[in-house]
């Protein structure tokens, strides 16, 4: 059986779907189409078929510049012993109430 | 029959035979995601075909059902524009098996939504307030089919050689077909004067220009029209729609006393 | 929809990695966080053959989906009431859909569409093979919702718990859709066993037709699963053929009594002792055959996508086109 070659350069993109006002936009999942504005409709279709979203995003896979896990340590664990950034690190007398 | 739903079974016939002819893209189509995208198209069609006849049905009382109407007339009683019952390709004999063309899926979509857009708007103010209901959710609907079709458009007319080709081919044919949108039927005439129906003909000036603005941009040209007007909304329709009504309607009439 | 293929190997068998002796060290870290349930992102490290395993797996999975959609699709011009229409287009579309969530959950892993599309179409990989037998009556749609579908949920639910994170996510998205398929399908035969004669007559020759198909949906028994093992191991499978098939048969039994049908099975009791319904022996050289590509429908399937895929190319071209010339337009316009 013979196949053409599939999707040549249709590049990937990636779909963020706000679900309802007020809601920041998640990533979703990835579709294929030629352009932007192909994309935009498409994941439309293929996304938001049982009313999951008010707005779409799509993005070129492309254009995603990721953390490297390797660099998990670095780039995280600073963080993990700033426990004063959290509130409930401070202790506030019960009299003041809710803080 | 009324003249009322003569007018509502030629808007419901329009939805339902073009979503059976949509569908049968769904497993077919030229990419996944444009699989989902016509299955979309077709979904609205058909629920846009449910609710129309389920008026119809209210107004001719008795047993009259939306799936009689839909599934136990015969062709000459259907009232859909002749252009929607075309199968997915060029010009052949109702019985010549052939492939699907997605350029003409495309160019009749968007002939259609064209159109449809703009008497769907105008029939939002229908003194029949059920269909101005249904008209208001068509609307929506229709709108972004016109979207997807005339983008698609003028990506096939100024994509590759062979898709302008294609492209053009479909306008040529499909084009013709487009003239009984102009041509008053009896129902239609009657549903205008009623303030039920919508003056189509009083659309063409905005339906040319939305046509000539987008073939222009598709880089295709309009074909001049000469020959037959179809009259498929008076029940004379091409050899095309026994084909879909017997295949559409097989099932559920051998089974007339069956509910599904 | 689902695949039962995981255990099938794409073309020649290959023998399951043997765990080297010696671990590197991200290897350990990779054993640690699935030992501890943890899961896995596409851009951790993670052994060749987990990745490969995964690829196959998922774009089986894939590929049953969207084969999947072609014997139900076979009656969407045929359904017998515009409701029954619509709920039918929009099924068949929800496989496409689900299909298209996995091949994007495959696509993290670093294998394109294309390359797997080229899989499938060249024979070399495998889907489904409950979708090599032929739909012939309306209530096949039904039971195909009903049966296959149901089967579907008892092996999906699991991988929402999966170790790779994109699978895990995209069959959360697909579990929340299948439910739909499930009712659907039973409610329809509800009606139709509530109907006239004929209509029960359909019903009970589908459940024939498939009730021994969907049993071997799962795959074959444990004993004979070469891949099983290493996919409990590692999280990407979490019950076992045989287990998910007792648990299948045990809810289904009562739903068929439900319902009014009989399964086509002399042996089907229930057993005291185990707490489970036993059951008669599934037909696994039928099976097998199927698998290697000589059911009743296997080349009629293949070659329908495979046409499907050709035909839409000028398409994909055209747009891919016009994106480009849009693309120079714009740095023109911007010089």
């Amino acid at each position: 059986m013979t196949t053409k070659p599939a999707l040549k350069d249709w590049p990937l993109w990636e779909v963020f779907v706000r679900s309802k006002q007020g809601l920041e936009h998640k990533h979703c999942g990835s579709l294929h189409a030629a352009d932007a504005g192909q994309a935009l409709h498409m994941a439309r279709d293929v996304y938001t078929r049982r009313q999951e979203g008010v707005s779409i995003w799509v993005l070129p896979s492309s254009a995603i510049t990721a953390s490297n896990p390797d660099e998990k340590g670095e780039f995280f664990d600073p963080a993990a012993d700033k426990i004063y950034r959290h509130p409930t690190f401070y202790e506030i007398p019960e009299e003041v109430g809710h803080m | 029959m009324s003249t009322l739903n003569d007018y509502l079974l030629h808007l419901a016939d329009n939805a339902v035979v073009l979503g059976q002819r949509n569908a049968e893209w769904c497993g077919h189509g030229p990419v996944l995601e444009e699989d989902l995208a016509l299955a979309n198209v077709s979904l609205d069609h058909i629920g846009q075909a449910r609710l129309l006849y389920q008026h119809a049905a209210a107004v001719i009382g008795g047993d009259a059902s939306e799936d009689k109407l839909a599934y136990f007339r015969e062709p000459h009683e259907f009232r859909n524009y002749t252009l929607l019952e075309l199968p997915h390709r060029g010009p052949l004999v109702g019985y010549a098996a052939a492939d699907r063309d997605y350029a003409t899926t495309i160019v009749r979509n968007f002939l259609y939504s064209a159109l449809m857009v703009m008497v769907w708007d105008k029939l939002q103010s229908s003194s029949d307030e059920t269909l101005a209901a249904i008209a208001a959710k068509s609307l929506k609907e229709t709108s972004y089919h016109l979207h997807h079709a005339r983008d698609w458009l003028i990506r096939l007319g100024d994509g590759t050689e062979e898709s302008h080709a294609r492209a053009q081919a479909a306008v040529n044919h499909l084009l013709p077909y487009t003239e009984e949108f102009w041509t008053s039927s009896e129902a239609e005439r009657a549903a205008v004067a009623a303030g039920v129906g919508v003056d189509v003909p009083a659309l063409r000036a905005d339906w040319d220009a939305l046509v000539n603005e987008t073939l222009a941009e598709a880089t295709l040209t309009r074909p001049d029209f000469q020959g037959y007007i179809t009259e498929g909304k008076v029940g004379l329709h091409s050899e095309h729609l026994s084909f879909l009504l017997g295949e559409m309607q097989g099932l559920a009439r051998a089974h007339p006393n069956a509910s599904w | 929809m689902y695949t039962q293929s995981m255990d099938i190997p794409d073309g020649a068998a290959k023998k399951p990695t043997a765990v080297p002796d010696a671990m590197s060290e991200q290897e350990a870290a990779f054993e640690a966080r699935i030992a501890a349930d943890g899961r896995i992102e596409p851009q951790d490290w993670m052994p060749a053959a987990y990745r490969k395993t995964l690829v196959r797996q998922i774009s089986q999975h894939a590929h049953s989906e969207i084969v999947g959609m072609l014997p139900e699709g076979n009656w969407i011009s045929r359904a017998p009431s515009l409701k029954r229409k619509a709920i039918l287009i929009a099924k068949v579309q929800d496989e496409g859909g689900h299909g298209l969530y996995l091949y994007s959950a495959a696509e993290t892993l670093g294998t394109g569409r294309d390359e797997m599309l080229e899989g499938l179409h060249s024979g070399k990989a495998k889907y489904s093979s409950i979708f090599n037998y032929p739909t012939l009556n309306w209530a096949d749609v039904g039971v195909i919702g009903w049966l296959v579908d149901g089967a579907a949920i008892m092996n999906q639910v699991p991988l929402c718990r999966c170790s790779y994170g994109p699978y895990a996510r995209a069959m959360i998205r697909v579990c929340k859709e299948e439910s739909f398929h499930q009712r659907q399908g039973y409610e329809a035969l509800l009606v139709m066993m509530k109907g006239t004669e004929e209509q029960k007559a359909m019903v009970q020759d589908a459940v024939n037709r498939y009730w021994w198909k969907c049993l071997a949906m799962f795959g074959p028994p444990d004993a004979d699963s070469p891949h099983s093992a290493q996919g409990m191991r590692w999280g990407i499978k979490r019950i076992s053929n045989d287990d998910l098939r007792q648990k299948f048969i045990d809810a289904t039994v009562p739903q068929a009594k439900v319902l009014g049908v009989t399964l086509p099975d002399p042996d089907l009791k229930w057993n005291e002792a185990r707490g489970h319904y036993d059951y008669g022996q599934i037909d696994w050289d039928e099976f097998w055959n199927t698998v290697a590509g000589n059911g009743p429908c296997n080349k009629e399937r293949l070659a329908t996508r495979v046409k499907a895929h050709n035909d839409g190319q000028w398409v994909r071209d055209a747009a891919l086109a016009y994106a480009h010339k849009q693309q120079e337009r714009a740095i023109k316009e911007a010089a």
